[in-house]
Order: structure tokens, then C-alpha cells, then sequence
């Protein structure tokens, strides 16, 4: 559905996109993640027609950006960065206008206005212009406008921010169904809503693409993904590491955290593939042993972690 | 949905704006008081005895100097700097299609200005017995320069973020189509200057234009100048938009 070839972007001697090139299907709903400033809403504006790249495709559906602007517009749905919507105008009036500019007229054009007041739940402030509105409401009406066509195609610049946790829950719900019948790319800061939303990921900094992959494939990236953290009550820590070298597959072991009498303890196994047979194992040592048991947790990976060490190690590379 | 539709609705919008927003309305009392302030007062409308429109006219070109730049330095500026032209120009629809229709809505904003005049052609009429054709074409060069400043304003509107800048750099370009062929500016540089010079620079003056369909003239020449400057300008606020 989008395709992306070989773009770049140069703001006078600065580039703000380095040769990105990646395609969305239907039914992929892809996040970009990343710094301040590295990129992610340039690709953006440029993947919607916005500004045009300086080198590089932008190929909507098979439609070329470059050569046929109104009809690649014409099947993308665009929420920009901040939600800009005109100020004087009516959340009611202002999405009728939407409607009409994607070719809605008469009756048509009042029942999309009605569908999508009662999806992004705008009937409250309907006659109210869009400057009185608080941010959340301003943000949901430039969302609405954004679907109002029930586009295939999909590009939201930071669609939950500045909403409460309500309506940020709202918001992925909604994305998160409408992303199986299309193709959505969304840029956040926020880690927590790429694994509630999004099939895939990608990280982008400075102009580059630095990873891509599904949200799982990233957790494993991270170096505690698939460590066992246990947690015993009742026995010195030494005794309880001096049992744990029994074990073949540990690579090794610290000590996290000693509160009152529970001792957590961070294993690191050899081979990270079988993290199942590795926490049995370690489950029937602590039974064998008789160690009082509180909690045994296989660690899946942070997304931080594998976010800070991409985009830092990145850096260093450059240092060097 | 065709280009002529799009331009439609966009125009709409623009207009629905001046509907809603004070300041259209503090335009129209403010047009109207000056128009008659100076008619009147400046002008000596009865004391002439004539059934003319003369002196409601000539105090058009200073009129427009900065009632049409206020009306429109919002056009493109407040566009750029709400952010709001990311979300129009990602619509399907083309720049050109939005410039045409956002200038087509403001001058017919202007245009239901001028026609609020009105009263004054029934009070000549009244009066006297005047030529309705001279009335009629001096309020047709009355639209087109209002048209011709509007295209200036549009332009500068879109090379800035600030309204105040756009407002100024129209109203000094459009100072100087007034100021072109003006007898005091061109004797200023007769003197020194080419004639080719001195001719082309009073070629873009608005006032010989003007002034013609003053007296009921209206040359194809007089049209041309003002929809070619019109022209121009949207077509340069354009490039402009595109460029940036």
C-alpha cells in the first residue's frame, strides 16, 4: 500500500532524511519510534504529499506522490503533528468541510459528518468552535477528519499525545481496530503504545533507519531479554548463588534487590533461545533445595532499553 | 470531484470565516465610515453640484492602500502559522485550486463591501440625473483594483508567518502602484532618467487604469493590466507556497 523508496530530504546543508526506504501492507500497523528531531515527522510530510522530497518515491497504492498528488491524497488520511485544525470554525462545520473536500456532498457528506461525530465521540462539542475546545477535544476533531473517508491508508503524527489515559485508550482501541483493514503508520514517544498498537516498528535517527521489526523481535533485542529474575525468602544470598552454580546454563548471576528478608537475584542463561526449559530448571532446583519460593519471572525485554541502547550506541559508532 | 468544485468549497470555507469572525464586520463599518467621511466631508459631495460619483471614487486608491491589505495579510500567514496549511495542502486538492479559491473568497468579500455603498448611487440619483454608465464602470475599476491589491496582498501573505510584515510589504507595493505614475514621482525621475524607463515604470502604475474607468472608459488594455496582475501574483503565490 505505501511505498517508500530511497528518500531523502535536505534542509540547506542539513539532512533531516537519509535514504530511508521500507513498504506498509494492508493490515500493518507500523510505529515509528525515536529522538527528538530525527526525522520521524519529515518522512511523514513527505509520505503525505506535504513537502516534496529531494530525492527519492513516494508511491501511494502504486500511485507515484510526485506525478498524481490528488488521487495518492486523495486515499491517505493524514492527522499532522499538534493537530492543526481552523480555530473560528466549529468542530461541526469544520468536519463538513473535510467531508466536502474529499468529495462528499449532500446528504452523503451529513452521514459521514454523523458516523464519525459518534466514533471519535464529538457529540458534546459539536456547535462549540474549535478554539474554545480543550486539547483533547482539538486533537480528537483533527482525528475525525483525518478518517472521515475511511481512508486505506492511514498517517498519524502522535495521535494520543496530549490526551488523558482515557482517551488515549480510546484512541489505540480505535487504531488498533481500523489497523486489519489498513495500512497505518504512526510516530510516538510513548513505548507503551507501540506494543498496544502497532504490528511493527521502526526506529528512525538522524534521517536513518536504525531497526525494523516486529515489537516482540525488538524485546529480544534487549540484555535481559530472557534472563530469569527470581525471588526467594528466607536464605542469605550467597547461599542461594552458590546453589545456582549447580546449573549448566547459567552464565551468570547478580543480585538485584535485598528488601527485608526477600532476596531478588537476575540469572543470565547461556543459550537465550530456550528460556522455558531454563525457568524450569531453575524452578526445580529451588524445589530441591526447599528455598521458600516468592516469585520466578522469565524477563521478556524492556522496550526502553532496547530503544536507549540503539539510539545511543548509534552515537558512539559516530564518536568513534 | 473537479477542480471547479474544490475551488468551490474552499472558497466557502474562506467566506464562512469572514462570517463568523469580528473582524469582517469591523471591516465593513470601518470601509463604509471612510468611504463616507471622505465623500462628504474630504470630497464635497453637494457642494459641487454635480450628478457625479467623482468624489467618492477618487479616494478609492487610498482607501485600498490599507483596507485591503488588513483584509487580506491573514490569507496565508494565519494559515502558516496555526499549521493548519499541513493539513490543507494534504487534502486532495492542488495549491493553485486553493490559492484561486481563497483569493476568489476574499475579493468577493470585498466586492459585498463595495456593493454596501449602494445608498450613494441612489442618493445621486436622487439628486440629479447622472450617467449610469460612468457609475457603473467606475465601480467596476473600483472592483478590479481591489482585486489587483488583494493579488499583492495574498503574495506577501504567503512569503511570512507574520501578518504585521505581509501587511506592510503589501501596503508599500501597492503605495507604489499608486505612486508610478503620479505627476510628482515621474518629474522626479524625468529629469535623469530614459524615457523607457520612465515609461515602463508608469506602465505599472494602477492609477492611469483607474482613472480611465473614472471617466466611463473601459479599454480591453485597462482589463488586461488588471488581470495581469492579478494573474501574476496568485501564480507567483504559488511558486511561493510551493517552494517553501
Amino acid at each position: 500500500m505505501i511505498r517508500v523508496e530511497n528518500l531523502h530530504k535536505w534542509y540547506g546543508s542539513i539532512q533531516a532524511v537519509d535514504d530511508v526506504s521500507f513498504s506498509v501492507d494492508k493490515g500493518e500497523v507500523l510505529g515509528f519510534i525515536g529522538p527528538n528531531g530525527a526525522g520521524k515527522s519529515t518522512t511523514m510530510r513527505m509520505i503525505t504529499g506535504f513537502i516534496a522530497p529531494s530525492r527519492g518515491k513516494v508511491l501511494i497504492d502504486g500511485i507515484d506522490m510526485a506525478e498524481n498528488p490528488i488521487a495518492a491524497k486523495s486515499k491517505i488520511g493524514y492527522l499532522p503533528e499538534n493537530a492543526p485544525s481552523y480555530s473560528s470554525m466549529t468542530t461541526f462545520t469544520f468536519l463538513k468541510f473535510a467531508a466536502e473536500m474529499r468529495g462528499f456532498s449532500g446528504k452523503e457528506r451529513d452521514k459521514k459528518v454523523d458516523e464519525i461525530v459518534e466514533t471519535c465521540f464529538l457529540e458534546p462539542v459539536l456547535y462549540q468552535s474549535v478554539e474554545t475546545l480543550s486539547k483533547g477535544y482539538t486533537h480528537r476533531v483533527c482525528f475525525a477528519q483525518s478518517i472521515i473517508h475511511d481512508p486505506e491508508i492511514l498517517i498519524l503524527d502522535e495521535p494520543t499525545d496530549g490526551l488523558d489515559p482515557n482517551q488515549k485508550y480510546e484512541v489505540r482501541t480505535l487504531i488498533k481496530n481500523m489497523g486489519e483493514k489498513k495500512a497505518i503508520i504512526l510516530s510516538t514517544h510513548i513505548l507503551e503504545e507501540v506494543d498496544a498498537v502497532c504490528s511493527r516498528l521502526m526506529t528512525i535517527d538522524r534521517g536513518k533507519i536504525v531497526a525494523d521489526g516486529t515489537p516482540d523481535s525488538f524485546r529480544k533485542r534487549s540484555e535481559t531479554a530472557g534472563t530469569v529474575l527470581l525471588t526467594i525468602n528466607g536464605e542469605s544470598s550467597n547461599s542461594i548463588l552458590e546453589n545456582l552454580e549447580k546449573l549448566n546454563d547459567v552464565e551468570k548471576t547478580f543480585v538485584v534487590s535485598e528488601e527485608d528478608s526477600d532476596i531478588s537475584v537476575r540469572i543470565y542463561p547461556k543459550n537465550k533461545a530456550d528460556s522455558d526449559k531454563f525457568s524450569s530448571d531453575i524452578f526445580n532446583l529451588v524445589k530441591e533445595e526447599k528455598m521458600n519460593l516468592v516469585g520466578l519471572q522469565i524477563e521478556k525485554g524492556r522496550l526502553e532499553d532496547v530503544f536507549r541502547s540503539i539510539t545511543l550506541e548509534d552515537r558512539e559508532e559516530v564518536k568513534a | 470531484m473537479n477542480s471547479f468544485s474544490r475551488i468551490k468549497v474552499i472558497a466557502k470555507r474562506e467566506l464562512l470565516e469572514y462570517y463568523v469572525s469580528p473582524i469582517a464586520y469591523i471591516f465593513l463599518i470601518t470601509f463604509l465610515m471612510l468611504n463616507g467621511f471622505f465623500t462628504f466631508m474630504v470630497g464635497a459631495f453637494f457642494e459641487r453640484g454635480e450628478a457625479s460619483l467623482q468624489p467618492f471614487f477618487q479616494w478609492h486608491p487610498w482607501l485600498y492602500l490599507f483596507l485591503v491589505p488588513a483584509i487580506g495579510m491573514h490569507i496565508w500567514a494565519e494559515e502558516r502559522r496555526s499549521g493548519t496549511i499541513e493539513f490543507l495542502f494534504t487534502l486532495p486538492v492542488t495549491r493553485t485550486q486553493t490559492v484561486i479559491g481563497k483569493f476568489l473568497a476574499s475579493w468577493l468579500f470585498l466586492a459585498f463591501a463595495l456593493f454596501l455603498t449602494f445608498p450613494i448611487v441612489i442618493t445621486v440619483g436622487y439628486l440629479g440625473e447622472p450617467d449610469y454608465g460612468i457609475i457603473f464602470s467606475g465601480y467596476l475599476g473600483s472592483l478590479l483594483m481591489m482585486g489587483a491589491f488583494l493579488s499583492i496582498t495574498v503574495m506577501t501573505s504567503a512569503m511570512t508567518k507574520n501578518q504585521v510584515v505581509s501587511f506592510i510589504i503589501s501596503v508599500v507595493v501597492c503605495l507604489f502602484l499608486i505612486l508610478a505614475g503620479w505627476p510628482p514621482v515621474t518629474r522626479m525621475v524625468i529629469d535623469w532618467a530614459p524615457n523607457w524607463l520612465v515609461d515602463s515604470v508608469v506602465a505599472f502604475s494602477v492609477m492611469p487604469h483607474f482613472e480611465a474607468m473614472q471617466r466611463g472608459v473601459v479599454d480591453s488594455r485597462d482589463l488586461l493590466y488588471y488581470v495581469s496582475v492579478i494573474v501574476f501574483c496568485l501564480f507567483s503565490t504559488s511558486v511561493i507556497l510551493k517552494s517553501k
